[in-house]
């Protein structure tokens, strides 16, 4: 469509474009629509067309200031303020105590040992959940990549039947998990029918974080399918042609062609489930609320705790906590552009 | 050994086998089979478990389908009653209706002699007849009587911030990437790289003071709260100026001619052409909204403007679950989603393919 001679293409009347706004308000919107314009006609003729610029990008950008880049700046405030009070005058000024706390510990690698000891925990918990999520994302997200990329028969049934999890929001998805796996649910009929035990799956201490890690991967991995899917379709056919002409077996196929090909795409994979699964909270905080005990909280949930569910809230604890889960996304970041630079090199 | 690499080299290949069916096809249908019991699985149970009654609900091993005991009128009885196979002494069986337990002795009575003497029998002589029947009670009670859910008022708060969120989403990031795409103004290029360098922060990283400029406005338990927040979009803005940078500037300069004003054109041409980028960044900002959980959580602390996430997540956190209900009410907050999947399937697949997105 872009190679078409400009005059060619005939910009479709606006009105079709409000098709689905209801014939009463249409024409009040409408209405509105000529009202900017005229406000913003004058103001054009006095300032000139390119400085119209700053007129389309304000609302964005006012709104961007005000919640995202402002209170970005005010966290680092928060994060070295104490109290219980929201408003930032009521709160006093303790420097780095917050991060004195969370970092207060005999040894690192013993939870136990710290004082804020649920805020390691989470981190511990985020590490393996991270591990254990992202590889089982890469790994089934290939594999159903693979398999649907063949010729297969209602490609699109199974393209889709994967990717349906996807939508689904993560309170419905705990739900359809936790239903499945309580005690008298349909997960220990079946081990009982083949003979097996039945177990509390989300009270069972071994138990849980393979089920939140599962159920995430179950969730999220047609997203990356089809990434990857997307990626095996821009591998140029006449390549297999060349290498099946040299006498490659299929092994062979994908080891020197799918592979290295296909290795952008995977890293794109790589980082994005990377960020997202630092990240995690709504599945988890709704299938097991970071139990048994405190096996399956992550960092996210302890955030959410310090500042906004328990009856004392500590904002600073809570924002000072956030700032490390932000600076871990941003060396996750800072990584990925290094390698990505290093890699599209290669 | 050899055999077995070479099979799992054809599984893993682009190319499919033979005209005839091989070790890799049968591994590839085998692996898609697998695959879709459990991808569908887990949520048609889901919504065959819905239609049980609560006390279907609890039998174990559960069956696949929903049966209710079959209930039947009896003359001279104002409530229908429920129907049991007896077993009596003899040996021989009948169906006969109970009109009251006591302890562990049951009267039954005949419904189709209901004027005869009362028969009283252990209740280990009786079974309960079942039929299959869909218990839509638990879609219907919640959406009338429960006193700790309101489903209306949830779904009209969801429909309310996913509709009000989408559309502005959609002005504003659309107008954002006029400017960006279109325009040569001083700091322009500052401004995107601004939006596009939070791409990686989500709102986790700044909820304490996100909160604080809620409550200051005074939309703490507002749906405005919920919307605003998270519109200014830098995906959004990042999908649709890649896109509007591919409409040729000699349309904008041919409508500065014919005496367009800036205006004009960003609605006229701008947001007609855009109209493909701009529908993905509506699918996606629909999902997001419907979906979002932890900032509705954190900003929405009353009953009365929870969205549906939230109401279903203080519904099956109770200490009681009722689970039929919530197991109703979950399967109709995933329908909307599962519908706009089934229609705009395509839409969506190519959507995230080429933007990477979600």
């Amino acid at each position: 469509m872009s190679a078409s001679p400009p005059q060619v293409i005939q910009p479709k009347p606006a009105t079709r474009l409000l098709g689905f706004v209801d014939p009463l308000t249409r024409p009040a919107l409408l209405l509105l629509v000529s009202a900017v314009d005229r406000v913003l006609t004058p103001i054009q003729r006095r300032v000139g067309i390119d400085k119209m610029g700053y007129f389309f990008v304000l609302p964005n950008l006012l709104i961007f200031g005000i919640f995202v880049l402002f209170p970005m700046l005010l966290n680092f405030y928060y994060a070295m303020t104490g109290g219980t009070k929201l408003f930032p005058q009521d709160r006093p000024f303790v420097g780095l105590d917050n991060f004195a706390t969370l970092f207060d510990c005999e040894n690192f690698t013993q939870p136990n040992s710290c004082q804020e000891d649920l805020f390691w925990r989470g981190i511990f918990n985020t590490i393996i959940y991270v591990i254990f999520q992202v590889s089982g994302i890469v790994f089934f997200s290939l594999i159903t990549a693979l398999v649907l990329n063949r010729r297969i028969i209602a490609r699109g049934f199974f393209r889709s039947v994967f990717f349906y999890p996807v939508l689904l929001s993560p309170v419905v998805v705990a739900l359809i998990w936790k239903w499945v796996l309580q005690y008298e649910g349909v997960l220990n009929g079946i081990i009982e029918i083949l003979g097996g035990e039945s177990k509390r799956w989300l009270l069972d201490p071994n138990w849980a974080m393979f089920w939140v890690v599962f159920v995430s991967v179950w969730a999220l991995m047609g997203f990356y399918t089809l990434i990857l899917l997307a990626g095996l379709q821009s591998i140029p056919p006449e390549l297999y042609e060349a290498s099946s002409i040299d006498g490659a077996n299929g092994w062979q196929d994908f080891r020197f062609v799918t592979m290295p090909l296909l290795m952008p795409t995977m890293f794109v994979v790589l980082v994005l489930s990377l960020i997202r699964a630092v990240q995690m909270f709504d599945q988890i905080f709704v299938l097991t609320g970071g139990g048994p005990g405190t096996r399956t909280q992550l960092m996210v949930q302890y955030i959410y705790t310090t500042g906004f569910s328990n009856q004392i809230q500590l904002f600073g604890l809570s924002a000072a906590a956030s700032m490390v889960l932000g600076v871990s996304l941003l060396i996750l970041t800072l990584l990925q552009l290094r390698l990505g630079n290093q890699s599209s090199l290669a | 050994m050899q055999a077995d690499r070479i099979s799992l080299g054809q599984f893993l290949s682009l190319r499919s086998g033979g005209k005839r069916v091989n070790t890799a096809d049968a591994l590839t249908y085998l692996y898609l089979t697998i695959g879709t019991i459990l991808m569908f699985g887990p949520v048609l149970w889901l919504v065959a478990s819905s239609f049980k009654t609560q006390a279907g609900l609890v039998k174990y091993p559960p069956p696949l389908l929903p049966y209710q005991q079959v209930q039947v009128e009896v003359e001279g009885y104002d409530e229908p009653l429920p129907l049991f196979a007896v077993t009596q002494e003899d040996g021989s069986a009948r169906e006969l209706a109970q009109v009251r337990r006591v302890g562990i002795e049951a009267q039954m009575v005949d419904p189709a002699d209901p004027d005869a003497e009362r028969i009283k029998i252990n209740i280990r002589q009786r079974e309960p007849v079942e039929e299959v029947k869909l218990a839509w009670e638990n879609y219907l009670d919640p959406l009338v009587e429960l006193e700790n859910f309101d489903f209306f008022t949830y779904l009209k708060n969801s429909l309310l911030v996913t509709s009000i969120a989408t559309a502005i989403t959609l002005i504003i990031n659309s107008m954002a990437a006029f400017a960006l795409s279109k325009y040569r103004f001083k700091g322009r290029d500052a401004i995107f790289v601004l939006f596009i360098s939070t791409l990686m922060i989500p709102i986790t990283v700044i909820l304490v003071p996100v909160f604080l400029v809620i409550t200051s406005i005074g939309w703490k338990n507002n749906l405005w709260g919920v919307i605003i927040p998270g519109a200014a979009t830098p995906t959004g803005i990042f999908l649709l100026r890649q896109y509007m940078l591919t409409i040729p500037d000699e349309l904008l300069d041919a409508a500065r001619i014919d005496g367009g004003s800036e205006w004009h054109i960003y609605w006229r041409i701008i947001l007609p052409l855009a109209r493909p980028a701009l529908a993905v960044l509506a699918i996606f900002s629909v999902m997001w909204r419907w979906n979002d959980f932890l900032w509705p959580l954190i900003v929405l602390s009353q009953n009365d403007y929870f969205t549906l996430q939230v109401g279903l997540n203080a519904f099956q956190g109770e200490l009681q679950i009722q689970w039929h209900y919530v197991l109703a009410m979950t399967v109709v907050t995933l329908l909307p989603i599962t519908l706009v999947f089934a229609f705009l399937q395509r839409f969506i697949t190519t959507g995230i393919a080429t933007t990477g997105m979600k």
